[in-house]
């Protein structure tokens, strides 16, 4: 007979039932921060950045365009190794220091090929603050405890053998409330589920329209009453679903692209969908503000800074659009292309080009300009986190910690 | 006397007394002894026990995150058993679902990190028995194996040449390597014989194709198509109608005789572009790539199917594996194992791998590959490769013709399946 000890996750599982998910100042919990806009708020950044804001860079076991995710001091992030990318790592990384905590190994489930390019760690772990979720482009999908304890495993990929892509999956799921908002979107099956963050079984399951999709669900965060809705993007448009029922609240149906995500600021939605359009969500109904089809979003997802909204597009030039029209008001010429999704933070916006070239941009009214940059040497595909004043990104080799020196 | 209390028994001396009060004092400790001993192995036992049962929670983890909180108070026993636990979580792979190879070795390597924290040593001997016993997980031998590499190096140096022929291919890959970095110091024959030997153990196309053109270069042939069990010669007719991708869940008249196990050779059929009639269609890729758009023609929206067969001396459980950027369906002896609507995703070498149960005898496999209207140059590929081959990635070649009643069996085509 097994019986629950003192110490027994069951008790974890029943506080975190009983008390609201721990939120730790600074903490960056999911693909494009904790709102999954790009912004980290309060955080300030060191803006000239060279071989001394380096503080420190930790190997890492294998692959990934996977971005970090930061708890509580804690760097999370995941890696896939082996001939057939079938190795699944979790690492756990001291933020403070660069020291490996702990690592993880799992097998893949699913089908583990990708375009080379690409990983089997292509999305970005998220966190509710007590455990981290791992989900790899094989749709395995992990729960762990901050200190690498298992807590439930989904095979989605053994589950829906179809839902798969040759060159890839690479959304990265989103923690709302107590829900894990997954999608899963392929050419031969495509659905979007909310999974509970404490048993790992789905509350509710919705079809979508089957074909390839790299993107990541967006979020227009609760406030005042109006429940939190999840945006789930495709070639269709864009769809708003109730994170707690996966209930449709209003679909958006002038297609999308199928690589950049939508952001959201002050509740209006972003949406690269024939340039980039702009949405003003309600309840259940969106209604457009404008679209701009001179400003085209590539592979990185457009981010908004104070009242302009940045686009990178493929021939690496950052452009700035009015929020309020859309309207392009400056260019400015970096060194491309860029897989990851700039950060903006501390009145600046940082870049890293798959080069490995990090751009610190100073975005302002009439014009951009660059304010310092950094080679960090090595191929740099993910999207950075923000935390406790430390930019931090990966490589297949490393994680590497950009910091003002102490 | 009466009423005498801790006084001798009636008849004995007090010599006799000390004798007995001896054996009775040493009968009391041994009692004491063998009951404490007993309780020992009683609570051995159940902790033996509690290991036993939640190895065995955790190897039947189901799918649909089913359970997880039972799986999480077997996970919190066996990391409080530490060391005892490690053996019977390894021999618990066996016969685990893929979600519980996952929870088993969550639970190994806690203890080991926790064994390695407090600085206590592995148990390596039971470890590395473990690893060479080939007939346990290939997954727990590799976990094993890799755990006391991260203590000690020296024991791949000690282990990995002798598994070239391992089930793992993870120790096969290895010890490939081994040899290709020999072969690349050596000269002439001696390292046209290494790389023979590492031919010999390679189931990764990499390794395969490095060791080829070294064995080319140097002479040799090299039939990697054979090596990959790949099978090259295939009956093919169409092209059926699968314009605006609408043929792919249409059973043309060939589909209907492969679900039927009735797949007739000689038969004429109504195809998209006129009457189609099923033509030999043989390749010698290296990697056995049929190549429809070359040999045939690439016909824009349109359906194919094609047949082989494939003699298995016994009744088996194998692996299909196949690359194709086009949509397809499998089916083997008419039934249908796996299906897949996508088009120009890329292609490669074991895209897909599909277990399949092979009777003895001639077996049909029977393969459906669509066509769209796809006008990019990337998007104009038509073709498959397919391989059968053991868990490993082991090519497996047909077995000998089957034999019954003194006569050999043939086929099982061309005569609507009737044998």
């Amino acid at each position: 007979m097994i019986r629950p000890v003192a110490s027994d996750v069951i008790s974890a599982v029943v506080c975190s039932v009983l008390f609201s998910v721990s939120v730790q100042a600074g903490d960056w919990k999911q693909f494009r921060g904790n709102e999954a806009n790009s912004v980290a708020s309060g955080e300030s950044l060191p803006t000239e950045l060279s071989g001394s804001t380096i503080a420190w860079k930790a190997a890492l076991p294998g692959r990934g365009v996977s971005g970090p995710v930061i708890v509580d001091g804690r760097v999370f992030v995941s890696a896939s190794s082996g001939y057939t990318q079938n190795r699944l790592h979790v690492i756990s990384i001291d933020a403070g220091n660069g020291m490996q905590l702990w690592e993880r190994q799992f097998y893949a489930a699913g089908r583990t090929q990708t375009h080379e390019k690409m990983a089997n760690a292509t999305p970005t772990m998220a966190s509710d603050g007590q455990r981290v979720f791992a989900f790899f482009s094989s749709n395995d999908l992990f729960c762990l405890d901050l200190k690498g304890r298992l807590l439930w495993y989904r095979g989605l990929g053994r589950e829906f053998p179809n839902a798969s892509n040759s060159l890839g999956m690479s959304s990265s799921p989103i923690v709302v409330g107590s829900v894990l908002v997954v999608q899963v979107e392929s050419d031969a099956e495509a659905f979007a589920c909310g999974v509970d963050v404490i048993t790992g079984e789905t509350r509710w399951q919705i079809q979508r329209p089957r074909a390839a999709n790299w993107t990541s669900p967006a979020l227009i965060p609760g406030r005042a009453g109006r429940g939190a809705q999840v945006l789930l993007q495709s070639s269709k448009g864009l769809t708003a679903v109730d994170p707690e029922t996966g209930k449709i609240l209003w679909d958006f149906d002038k297609g999308a692209s199928t690589i950049p995500s939508a952001t959201v600021a002050a509740g209006t939605v972003y949406v690269p969908s024939n340039g980039l359009t702009a949405l003003k969500p309600g309840a259940d109904a969106v209604e457009q503000l404008w679209n701009s089809g001179s400003i085209s979003p590539a592979t990185s997802s457009p981010v908004v800074a104070g009242n302009l909204a940045l686009v990178l597009n493929s021939s690496g030039v950052l452009n700035a659009a009015s929020l309020e029209t859309g309207e392009r008001v400056w260019q400015l010429r970096l060194r491309g292309p860029f897989s990851g999704t700039p950060v903006f933070a501390g009145g600046h916006l940082y870049l890293v080009n798959e080069a490995g070239v990090a751009f610190v941009v100073k975005p302002e009214a009439d014009q951009g300009t660059i304010v310092s940059e950094l080679d960090l040497g090595e191929t740099i595909l993910c999207s950075p986190g923000v935390s406790g004043g430390g930019l931090f990104v990966r490589s297949d080799g490393h994680l590497i910690k950009l910091a003002t020196p102490k | 006397m009466a009423g005498l209390s801790g006084g001798w028994p009636a008849g004995r001396s007090p010599g006799q007394a000390g004798v007995f009060r001896c054996v009775a004092i040493v009968g009391a400790l041994a009692l004491l002894v063998l009951l404490a001993a007993d309780a020992g192995a009683a609570k051995k036992k159940e902790r033996a026990d509690a290991i036993t049962e939640a190895v065995g929670i955790l190897q039947s983890a189901r799918t649909a995150g089913q359970g997880s909180r039972e799986n999480q108070r077997a996970l919190v026993a066996l990391t409080g058993s530490g060391e005892r636990a490690m053996l019977p979580i390894l021999t618990g792979f066996q016969k685990a679902t893929p979600e519980g190879l996952n929870w088993l070795r969550n639970a190994f390597e806690q203890i080991a990190e926790s064994l390695r924290a407090s600085r206590k040593p592995l148990p390596v001997d039971a470890l590395r028995a473990f690893v060479l016993e080939t007939g346990n997980s290939a997954d727990a031998r590799r976990l094993a194996f890799d755990t006391m590499v991260s203590e000690d190096g020296r024991v791949a140096e000690q282990l990995i040449p002798g598994m070239l022929n391992d089930p793992s291919p993870e120790f096969r890959r290895d010890a490939v390597e081994l040899l290709l970095q020999q072969a690349g110091k050596a000269e002439g024959a001696a390292a046209t014989e290494l790389y023979r030997r590492a031919l010999a153990g390679a189931v990764h196309e990499d390794q395969v194709k490095t060791i080829s053109e070294a064995l080319r270069k140097a002479g040799e042939t090299v039939d990697i198509s054979r090596h990959f069990g790949f099978v090259t010669s295939w009956k093919i007719v169409g092209p059926f109608d699968n314009r605006e991708e609408k043929g792919f869940g249409v059973a043309y008249a060939p589909e209907t005789e492969i679900v039927q196990e009735r797949p007739n050779l000689e038969a004429e059929y109504d195809g998209m572009n006129g009457k189609v009639r099923w033509q030999t269609v043989e390749t010698t890729d290296d990697f056995g790539v049929v190549d429809i758009a070359k040999q045939i023609e690439n016909f824009k929206g349109s359906a194919m199917y094609a047949v082989a067969e494939w003699s298995s001396p016994a009744q088996q459980t194998l692996q299909v594996r196949l690359g194709t950027p086009n949509a397809w369906k499998l089916w083997v002896n008419g039934a249908l194992v796996f299906e897949r609507e996508e088009y120009h995703r890329s292609t490669q070498l074991d895209q897909y791998s599909v277990p399949v149960q092979l009777k003895p005898g001639v077996n049909v496999l029977a393969f459906k590959i669509c066509q769209n209207e796809q006008t990019q140059d990337w998007a104009q590929k038509y073709q498959f490769q397919l391989r059968v081959c053991d868990s490993t990635g082991v090519g497996v070649l047909p077995g000998p013709v089957v034999v019954r009643n003194g006569v050999s069996r043939k086929t099982a085509l061309n005569k609507g399946g009737a044998e």
